[in-house]
């Protein structure tokens, strides 16, 4: 067991009180697995995946336990968190472009980035020319500022950079959002090659693009308004959703084969509820064609099936 | 209704606009009433650029464009203002076309003055509350919020309200649901095709090649400022001629089908082909020649 997230709750702090933007999630992940999270935004997606490597300013962690590879967390202490990012938790920023320093070139970066953790730089220039390679770049683009790279080259830079130190959990946030399709599907295929070739152990991939996932994760968890509502193999969540939720969104997304005038998709009416002060039971109740007297109590996040958790009162009978 | 001939965007760049920078070049085709044509290509393939010609945001280099028997070129002062009530555009990030001191729903009583000035407080009302509903918006629940109040659909409908409020002919719709969260923009994307079905054009312009397929009628491929594909939706996509059409299609991710892979990281690049003039493949299937 790589991962393990135990009841793990997170607010942040505003004016107006406190938003349970993660809101008790508990699940594992394996050696060797790519997990896909999933949901539309404001679902507390990118938070789960944040308080895995550094919590921000406003961010406080509530309750709950994050255990890696056995070793507990320290996930509310910044300074103790220190020792594990980059080496044990790693991530990849949505925009590369803003990960990269704009005014040191690619090699400087890495050597100070390196230093940092104590680890020599040119101890670790064979290594990195060998990765660069892999990923169709040549050894010259340690000499270049970022700006010199295109989009797509910074971001495989990102990539090699953020796993240099084999980390046991890669977080991969919106990693292909800003992408084009062509260029996307490279970047997608390398972080599978990563973990092929034993670079990273397990990997979390943030997504609000059900269908990216369905190439590349191993399991899918989805997430609804700070609470999982499913999780299990990519193949069943995609094929056989069983939570309304799943269901719905999966049945809005167009695919190239759907057409407007021979079937048409529906999307889901209203939106999330606020997570400032959120409705007691379960929360996609106001949206939920199947919802009954019982939905007023919060179904727990239970296993259904083997390999297969989903938290709604109608999947669990 | 509108076509657009030999149409040439040129930007001028480097010191004292010494160089010259052909963003489209050489664009060809046309919408007809009724009909969604949308224009897919990747960033900086250029189409922005001719949603914004079209809405004479920007002038021509070279070609024309025309509006029924109007050269929209040309136009400028009273009949640019006529030519702006029949076409209209909506763009891609609804929370920047709205000011957030101001309610939401002035930005329908913008149009008024300008464009519909001899109409009485009754009749006002009653074309605001028909447009509302076409686009499934409840009066009720979103004239008198602000703009935070409202979600990103719900402010991206009332643009397109305010759009049809007018006696509108064609709107140009610049990725208006790549900022909609997924449940969502199905509703938007289906309130187009309902307008279009009475009669309204559409330039549905997007990166999303499931999104073109789903709602349009007649697909133009964009690379690079040329068209290289050009035909009926259902014939581009399941006949794509072009390697640039079909690497864009490989690539798609789906949920019935994986990729196939076998392309190695090295090469994920695509080769730049050459893209010649236009050829007719089939009836009304035009793709652009390679050179090879």
């Amino acid at each position: 067991m790589s991962l393990a997230v135990e009841n793990l709750q997170v607010c942040y702090r505003t004016l107006h009180g406190d938003v349970n933007a993660v809101d008790g999630v508990t699940f594992e992940i394996a050696d060797g697995e790519i997990a896909g999270l999933a949901g539309e935004s404001g679902c507390g997606k990118t938070t789960l995946a944040k308080s895995l490597i550094r919590l921000d300013g406003r961010m406080r962690h509530i309750t709950g336990r994050v255990a890696l590879d056995g070793t507990e967390l320290p996930i509310a202490n910044d300074t103790a968190m220190n020792r594990f990012r980059f080496r044990e938790v790693s991530l990849i920023p949505q925009y590369a472009q803003s990960a990269l320093n704009p005014t040191r070139k690619i090699g400087r970066l890495t050597s100070e980035l390196l230093r940092s953790r104590g680890v020599a730089y040119d101890e670790k220039l064979p290594e990195l020319k060998r990765r660069l390679a892999l990923v169709g770049l040549s050894a010259d683009v340690l000499d270049r500022y970022p700006i010199e790279l295109s989009g797509g080259m910074k971001q495989r830079v990102v990539m090699v950079l953020s796993t240099l130190l084999d980390p046991s959990l890669l977080i991969a946030d919106e990693l292909t959002s800003a992408l084009d399709v062509s260029t996307q599907k490279a970047v997608a295929e390398m972080l599978v090659e990563f973990r092929d070739r034993g670079f990273v152990k397990s990997t979390i991939v943030i997504t609000h693009d059900l269908a990216i996932l369905n190439q590349i994760a191993d399991t899918i968890i989805v997430m609804y308004a700070g609470k999982l509502v499913e999780r299990g193999p990519a193949a069943s969540i995609v094929h056989d959703p069983r939570h309304p939720y799943t269901r719905m969104l999966l049945g809005s997304l167009p695919e190239v084969g759907a057409r407007f005038d021979e079937h048409r998709l529906k999307g889901i009416a209203g939106r999330p509820p606020s997570l400032l002060d959120p409705p007691a039971g379960c929360r996609f109740r106001d949206r939920c064609p199947l919802e009954f007297s019982k939905c007023a109590e919060q179904p727990p996040f239970v296993e259904f099936e083997p390999g297969r958790h989903a938290a709604c009162w109608k999947v669990a009978a | 209704m509108l076509r657009l001939e030999g149409v040439t965007k040129e930007f001028k760049t480097g010191t004292f606009g010494g160089k010259r920078i052909a963003a489209v070049s050489d664009i060809s085709f046309e919408i007809r009433p009724g009909e969604i044509v949308s224009l897919i290509g990747e960033s900086g393939s250029g189409k922005t650029t001719i949603g914004k010609l079209v809405l004479r945001l920007a002038d021509v280099t070279e070609g024309s464009i025309t509006f029924g028997d109007q050269d929209v070129t040309r136009l400028d002062g009273h009949a640019l203002r006529g030519y702006h009530a029949s076409v209209q555009g909506v763009f891609q990030d609804p929370f920047s076309s709205y000011n957030p001191v101001f309610k939401a729903d002035r930005v329908l009583d913008l149009i008024r003055r300008p464009y519909l000035p001899g109409l009485s407080a009754d009749q006002w009302d009653e074309r605001r509350r028909v447009s509302l509903e076409s686009v499934g918006l409840d009066p009720a629940t979103c004239l008198g919020k602000y703009p935070h109040q409202l979600s990103g659909g719900q402010l991206q409908r009332l643009l397109i309200a305010r759009a049809l409020m007018l006696d509108l002919k064609l709107l140009v719709a610049d990725e208006i649901i790549s900022m909609l969260d997924a449940s969502t923009r199905i509703d938007v994307l289906n309130i187009l095709g309902d307008l279009a079905s009475r009669g309204l054009g559409v330039l549905f312009i997007t990166h999303d090649l499931s999104l073109g397929h789903y709602i349009s009628d007649r697909t133009v491929i964009l690379r690079r400022g040329r068209v290289v594909e050009l035909g009926a939706t259902r014939t581009v996509f399941s006949d794509p001629r072009h390697a640039y059409t079909r690497m864009l299609l490989d690539s798609v991710p789906q949920l019935n089908a994986k990729w196939t892979t076998g392309r190695s990281l090295a090469e994920s690049e695509p080769a730049d082909e050459a893209c010649g003039p236009l050829v007719e493949v089939s009836q009304g299937h035009f793709v652009a020649s390679e050179a090879s």
